[in-house]
Order: C-alpha cells, then sequence, then structure tokens
C-alpha cells in the first residue's frame, strides 16, 4: 500500500476533507443548499477547480480554455450512454481518456508558447473547438439542441442484457439506478479519489518539478532539464479532470450542449480557482463551493425578497436600496461575479486561502505563535 | 476574378474593424505593458455611445394637434423627436445622420473613461505579473458587459444607415469592370476609408507630432526617457485614452453593420487578441495588417467553393492561421525582438 502513503499534514486534510463531503447533506441542510442537483454541482465543479489547480497552481500556466475538456467530456459520455451502456463507468473512462487526447494535442501546441501566448493559444483553441461544435460537427454534437438521449439509441451492451424497458433510460451504476442522492455519491467519491491523486501530485517529485517550472523556467532548463514534458503532462492530468468532471456532469444531467465550452465558461473555472487561492489544495475547492453557492442564491433573488430582507428599512429608502440590490441579483448575478473577482484580484491575490493566512497572522494562537517564534530566533527555518 | 475582388472588399471592413481593435490593444500592450482584457468591452461602450446618443435626440414629445383628426376622428396626436423641436428641419439631417455625429460624443466621452480606467485600474497594476493583468482586465469586463446590460437590456440595438449611404456602390464599374460586376454596400465602403483614415491618424500622431516622438520613445526605454526628466506616465495614461477612443469609434462607426448588445465587446476580444498575436505582440503595423489579413481570410473562407471543399473552415481559419503562425513565427508576422519572451 506504498501508493497511499502521504505526509501525516495531508493525510490529516484528506480525512477532515472526505468527512465534510460526504456529510454534505447534513451540513448544508441551515444553508438550504442540501438538495442534490445543488450538491452534485458543488462537487463536479471542485474536481474541475482541483484539477485546474495542477496546471495553473503548480506550473504557473494560465489556461483560458479548459472549458474546452469540459465538453469534451460531456459529449463523451453521452455518446457512450447513446451508443454502448447506460452505465456510469465507461462514460466516465472515455470522458477522462477523451479529455486527455484532447488535452496532449491542444497541450502540445500551447505549450511551445508561454505567459500571455499560451493563454492567447489555448483561448483560441477552446473558441475553436465551440465554434466547431456548433457548426460543422453537428451530426456530432447535435449544435445548439445539445445532444440528448433517445428511445432509438442502439445501446449495443445494454441491448445484449434484456430489453429496454419504456421510455428513456436513465445513467446507472452496475445496475443500480443514480438518481439524486446515489448520483451525488458517486461524484463525491469520484472527488474525494481525485483530491488524494492531486495531494500525491503535490508532494511528488514531479510535483516539485512543477513548481520549479512556474519559479524559474530558463534556470530548470538551464539546470538540464527539458521543462516541457513536465508541463505538458501537468496539462494532460488537468484536461483529464476537466473530462472526469465533464463526464460527471452528463451522469447527473444526460444532456450536453456546446456552450459548456465557450470561454466565459473558462473563465468560471479560473475565477474559482483565483477566488479560493491558487496553488493550495483546499482553496480551489472553496472558491467552486462559493461561487456556485452564490450563484444558487444570488439569481433565485428576485424583487419581491428583496423587498422582504429591506423591509426594516424605512419605505422611501427601502425603494432605492431595492432598486440598487436588484441590479445585482437575479438576471444581475454576473455582475456580482464581476466585481467580487475584481476586488479579489486586486486586494487578495492569493484568494480565501490567503486571507486566512492573514487573518492567523494578525491573531497568532498556540502552535502558530510558537512557530512564528521559531522563525524570528532562526530566520532560515523561516521558508 | 469578380467574385475574387468581392470578397477581397468584404474581408476588408471586418478587417478594419479587427485592425483598430488590436492598435488599440497594441498601444496599450505597448506603452503600458499591460494586456487588456476589457478592450473589448470599449468597442462595445463605443457602440453603445452611438445607440444612447440616438435615443436621446428621439425622446419624443407628443402634441396634440386640434386643427387635425386622426383616421378615426380624435385630435391628431403629433410625436416630434426632441432633435426637431430643437433645431428644426436640421433635428431630421441630424436624427438620420445619427451614427457619425455620435463621433463627437464618443471622443470625449470615451477618452474620459480610458483614462479613468487607467487611473483607477490599470496604474496598480503594472507591477502585477501578466496572469493577474489579465485576470482583473477580464473582470472588469464583465462588470463593464453587466452594468450595460442593466441599462440597455440584453437585445441587440439596430442603428439605421444615413439614408444617403443606403444601397450598394458599383465598385467593379469605377476601375473599368463591366457595370454591376462587383457591387459593394455602401456603409461598409464608409467604414473600411473610416478605419484606414483612423490608423493614418494614430500613426502620423505618433511619427509627427512631438508628444508622439516621446511615446515612441518611452515605449523603446521607459526609464531613460523617465531620467530625461519627462513625465511619461502622463503621456502614457493619455494614449490609454486614445486607445479607447479608437475602440470606441471603430465601436460606433460599426453599429450600423452589426446591432450592437451587451455581449459583442467579448465576441470581439477574443479575435482581436489572436489578431495582435498574428501581428506581433507590441508592432503597431502588425497589428494593422494583422488585422485587414485575418478578415480577408475569414471572407474567403466563407465563400461557398470553399466550404464545399473544407467544411467548417469559415469558422476556425482565424484561430488556424494563428495558431500555424505562432508555431513557425514564434514572434508573429512584425513582432519584435525581446517583447513577452522567455
Amino acid at each position: 500500500m506504498d501508493f497511499l502513503r502521504l505526509p501525516k499534514k495531508d493525510l490529516i486534510t484528506f480525512a477532515v476533507f472526505s468527512v465534510v463531503v460526504l456529510t454534505m447533506p447534513i451540513w448544508l441542510q441551515p444553508f438550504g443548499a442540501a438538495y442534490p442537483g445543488l450538491m452534485q454541482k458543488f462537487v463536479i465543479f471542485a474536481i474541475l477547480a482541483v484539477g485546474f489547480n495542477i496546471l495553473f497552481g503548480l506550473t504557473g500556466y494560465l489556461s483560458f480554455g479548459h472549458a474546452a475538456f469540459l465538453g469534451v467530456g460531456s459529449y463523451t459520455a453521452v455518446w457512450s450512454f447513446k451508443l454502448l451502456t447506460m452505465d456510469a463507468i465507461p462514460a466516465l473512462i472515455f470522458a477522462v481518456v477523451m479529455g486527455g487526447v484532447f488535452a496532449l494535442a491542444i497541450g502540445y501546441v500551447s505549450l511551445r508558447r508561454s505567459g500571455i501566448y499560451f493563454s492567447i493559444l489555448t483561448l483560441a483553441f477552446a473558441q475553436m473547438s465551440y465554434n466547431l461544435a456548433y457548426s460543422v460537427l453537428t451530426p456530432i454534437t447535435n449544435g445548439e439542441t445539445a445532444l440528448q438521449l433517445a428511445r432509438t439509441d442502439p445501446r449495443i451492451i445494454d441491448g445484449l442484457f434484456g430489453e429496454a424497458g419504456a421510455g428513456l433510460p436513465s445513467p446507472s451504476l452496475l445496475g443500480a439506478n443514480l438518481n439524486g442522492f446515489e448520483a451525488f455519491y458517486l461524484c463525491a467519491v469520484v472527488l474525494l479519489v481525485s483530491f488524494f491523486i492531486a495531494q500525491k501530485i503535490f508532494v511528488s517529485p514531479f510535483g516539485m518539478m512543477l513548481r520549479a517550472i512556474k519559479s524559474n523556467q530558463t534556470r530548470m532548463s538551464y539546470t538540464g532539464f527539458n521543462t516541457r514534458p513536465y508541463a505538458l503532462a501537468a496539462f494532460v492530468i488537468s484536461g483529464m479532470y476537466a473530462g472526469l468532471a465533464g463526464g460527471l456532469l452528463a451522469i447527473t444531467d444526460p444532456l450536453a450542449g456546446a456552450e459548456r465550452m465557450q470561454w466565459t465558461a473558462s473563465g468560471e473555472i479560473v475565477l474559482m480557482t483565483i477566488l479560493g487561492g491558487v496553488g493550495t489544495m483546499i482553496g480551489p475547492v472553496i472558491g467552486a463551493w462559493l461561487i456556485k453557492y452564490l450563484e444558487n442564491i444570488f439569481s433565485a433573488f428576485n424583487e419581491g425578497t428583496l423587498h422582504r430582507v429591506f423591509s426594516f428599512l424605512p419605505d422611501g429608502v427601502e425603494e432605492w436600496v431595492v432598486l440598487i440590490a436588484s441590479k445585482f441579483v437575479g438576471e444581475g448575478w454576473h455582475l456580482t461575479l464581476g466585481l467580487v473577482f475584481m476586488l479579489v484580484v486586486i486586494f487578495l491575490p492569493g484568494g480565501i486561502m490567503e486571507g486566512v493566512r492573514r487573518l492567523r497572522a494578525a491573531f497568532p494562537s498556540g502552535s502558530s505563535a510558537r512557530r512564528n517564534r521559531r522563525n524570528e530566533l532562526n530566520p532560515s527555518a523561516a521558508e | 476574378m469578380d467574385a475574387i475582388l468581392a470578397q477581397l472588399l468584404n474581408g476588408l471592413d471586418k478587417g478594419g474593424a479587427y485592425a483598430l481593435i488590436a492598435l488599440g490593444l497594441t498601444l496599450v500592450f505597448g506603452t503600458l505593458g499591460v494586456v487588456n482584457f476589457a478592450h473589448g468591452a470599449l468597442f462595445m461602450l463605443g457602440a453603445f455611445c452611438a445607440v444612447a446618443f440616438r435615443a436621446f435626440i428621439t425622446m419624443e414629445t407628443v402634441t396634440i394637434d386640434e386643427t387635425q383628426l386622426s383616421p378615426w376622428g380624435s385630435p391628431l396626436e403629433v410625436r416630434t423627436p426632441m432633435a426637431e423641436q430643437w433645431f428644426g428641419e436640421w433635428g431630421a439631417v441630424m436624427v438620420d445622420y445619427s451614427v457619425p455625429i455620435s463621433i463627437l460624443v464618443a471622443i470625449p466621452v470615451m477618452l474620459l473613461i480610458g483614462i479613468a480606467m487607467e487611473r483607477g485600474l490599470i496604474k496598480h497594476f503594472y507591477k502585477r505579473t501578466h496572469a493577474e493583468q489579465i485576470l482583473v482586465t477580464f473582470g472588469l469586463a464583465i462588470v463593464l458587459q453587466e452594468l450595460v446590460k442593466t441599462f440597455f437590456g440584453p437585445n441587440p440595438w439596430p442603428q439605421p444607415v444615413p439614408a444617403d449611404f443606403r444601397g450598394a456602390a458599383d465598385v467593379g464599374a469605377w476601375i473599368g469592370l463591366q457595370a454591376g460586376a462587383v457591387t459593394y454596400p455602401l456603409w461598409r465602403l464608409v467604414y473600411l476609408l473610416f478605419s484606414v483614415v483612423v490608423i493614418g491618424a494614430v500613426f502620423a500622431f505618433l511619427r509627427f507630432t512631438t508628444f508622439g516622438m516621446v511615446v515612441r520613445a518611452g515605449m523603446a526605454d521607459r526609464e531613460t526617457v523617465g531620467l530625461l526628466g519627462i513625465n511619461i506616465d502622463r503621456r502614457f495614461t493619455i494614449m490609454f485614452g486614445i486607445a479607447a477612443v479608437v475602440a470606441g469609434l471603430a465601436g460606433v462607426m460599426y453599429t450600423p453593420l452589426l446591432p450592437p448588445n451587451y455581449h459583442l465587446g467579448m465576441d470581439f476580444l477574443v479575435l482581436s487578441f489572436v489578431v495582435v498575436v498574428v501581428g506581433g505582440m507590441g508592432s503597431l503595423p502588425g497589428a494593422v495588417a494583422a488585422g485587414f489579413l485575418l478578415g480577408i481570410l475569414q471572407s474567403f473562407a466563407s465563400m461557398t467553393q470553399v466550404k464545399a471543399l473544407i467544411p467548417g473552415i469559415d469558422q476556425i481559419i482565424i484561430y488556424l492561421v494563428a495558431v500555424i503562425i505562432l508555431l513557425v513565427m514564434p514572434r508573429g508576422l512584425l513582432g519584435r525582438r525581446g517583447v513577452m519572451e522567455g
């Protein structure tokens, strides 16, 4: 069981994280978010953010085209449902593989350049896939109508085991139906596995190599390392994570549309990672949860709810407050999102995790205070 | 031959828009060293200057004219646009020409927006990494487009072409071909000329004025110019404003060709970045050349004959060219050595 070994600190993180994820249906209740549809999103986008962080957090390469892999994963999974079987396992395997294949192709080209060129190249590729999905590839992607299941699909493997029932089949796992909470727990287990793998990558020599690319690529190549294979490996891994997330999205809702690949979707992935904290293990997950939660809350608000919220204010004031606040909720949720994004980048580039760190530094308690004292005595140990 | 000429012209006006946006992007990048993802939003804001101006001058006042009767017998309601109320006959012309006239509104507005943006936000990001510059301007772009959406709604706002410029020009006849062989919508021709004039003006400004000379010197070596006692930062701020004006004007004049809506900027931004990269980061002639080149390529790719040969090529040609150019000529067509490398 050597591959399960992790530093003690990481194991504790993993254990706490597992408990938090698996008990989601309980602790989300007070927030009114404990219904399966939303929790599935929480978990799936967490996978996406963790995967993106392997690329952006470790190597510093900012990809603006990750949504393409998400879309590819979704399409692949739905095709697996249509052609082979409604079982989730082959769908996920194919989604991961296709995500990886696409990432290999795009990464091989894009990684020849770095910095802003890399961002624009990935953006161009994602936009290209999006345009293709809408136009020429309509036989595969079904264009604007989005790819859906149909009664008449062949489903070869399922056909071997018996007649299809009436109505549309739904995704299953080894014969068990995947509805609501079952699908959530499947996604949660997948998240835990991917989180663990990401932790392994972070502490592995390979992860070390990726960090070296971020801090000084030139020095790295002068030392005699060819950095590109490492960066490419990171790109492919994070593409596979995105493919996996896309596959899971298709499992929870067997429908794949091209808008998942649009570059605003890529921007949202970046935003989740930044908001939580780039390069930290837990940050991107928190960022994904926060954004999906706020999106859910804010877009559900309307003027009626606002009037109730601000009903304690005097009448004239209330009108104004509601008028202004209504611009930021419901349809205007993206405005709030953009503002939050700007504020985070301006004031807290390290995201929420840096905020936590700063708070800890401001109010030293117990162990961290001791560590600080030790660092003062021995500055070289500070890093 | 005729078909080729027609496609060439078709590509040029779109290329003009790309070139104008890419020119502004390059100016900002070359002077301030900032990658501005909100530049497309400036294009969109310019377009909405035209929309707002027209909406303002056509605000109607209703007067009831007792002497005339409407077909069903009640006194006739006469609606007069605000411009006609103020300027009489000239008002009608003004409404007709609202798009070109709104240029006069757009110039000061865009200049102010540009300067405010630079002083308020971009200034604080000179020392940050390119990734952070991209991210913060990306956020700003979202905010700007959502603000426009709250005021103008999600639907496109069609703007009319002035009556004198409707219809098509017989370009074929002008150059000695058979009459009617190559016709071209008049306003597109106007747009092409307009973009050439604006591009020429920017280049002339940089080339022939003292201000432009200092700015060029600052682009080459900011520190030395600063050491010579010139306040280069202030000049760069003004250049940012000018870049905003160029993008805004491109947007104003483009409104009759494409009804603007709030995500117009984002649609053009991705393409303009590709244009900048193809032209070579930091090279002004490169940006202009690549803008026209990609516009023309795109229009050729949407010919039926070409599409029959390679289906879907019209959707991806620009990106495809960008990828190939970046792989073959990593600095772009006319990129300078040492810009954004390493």
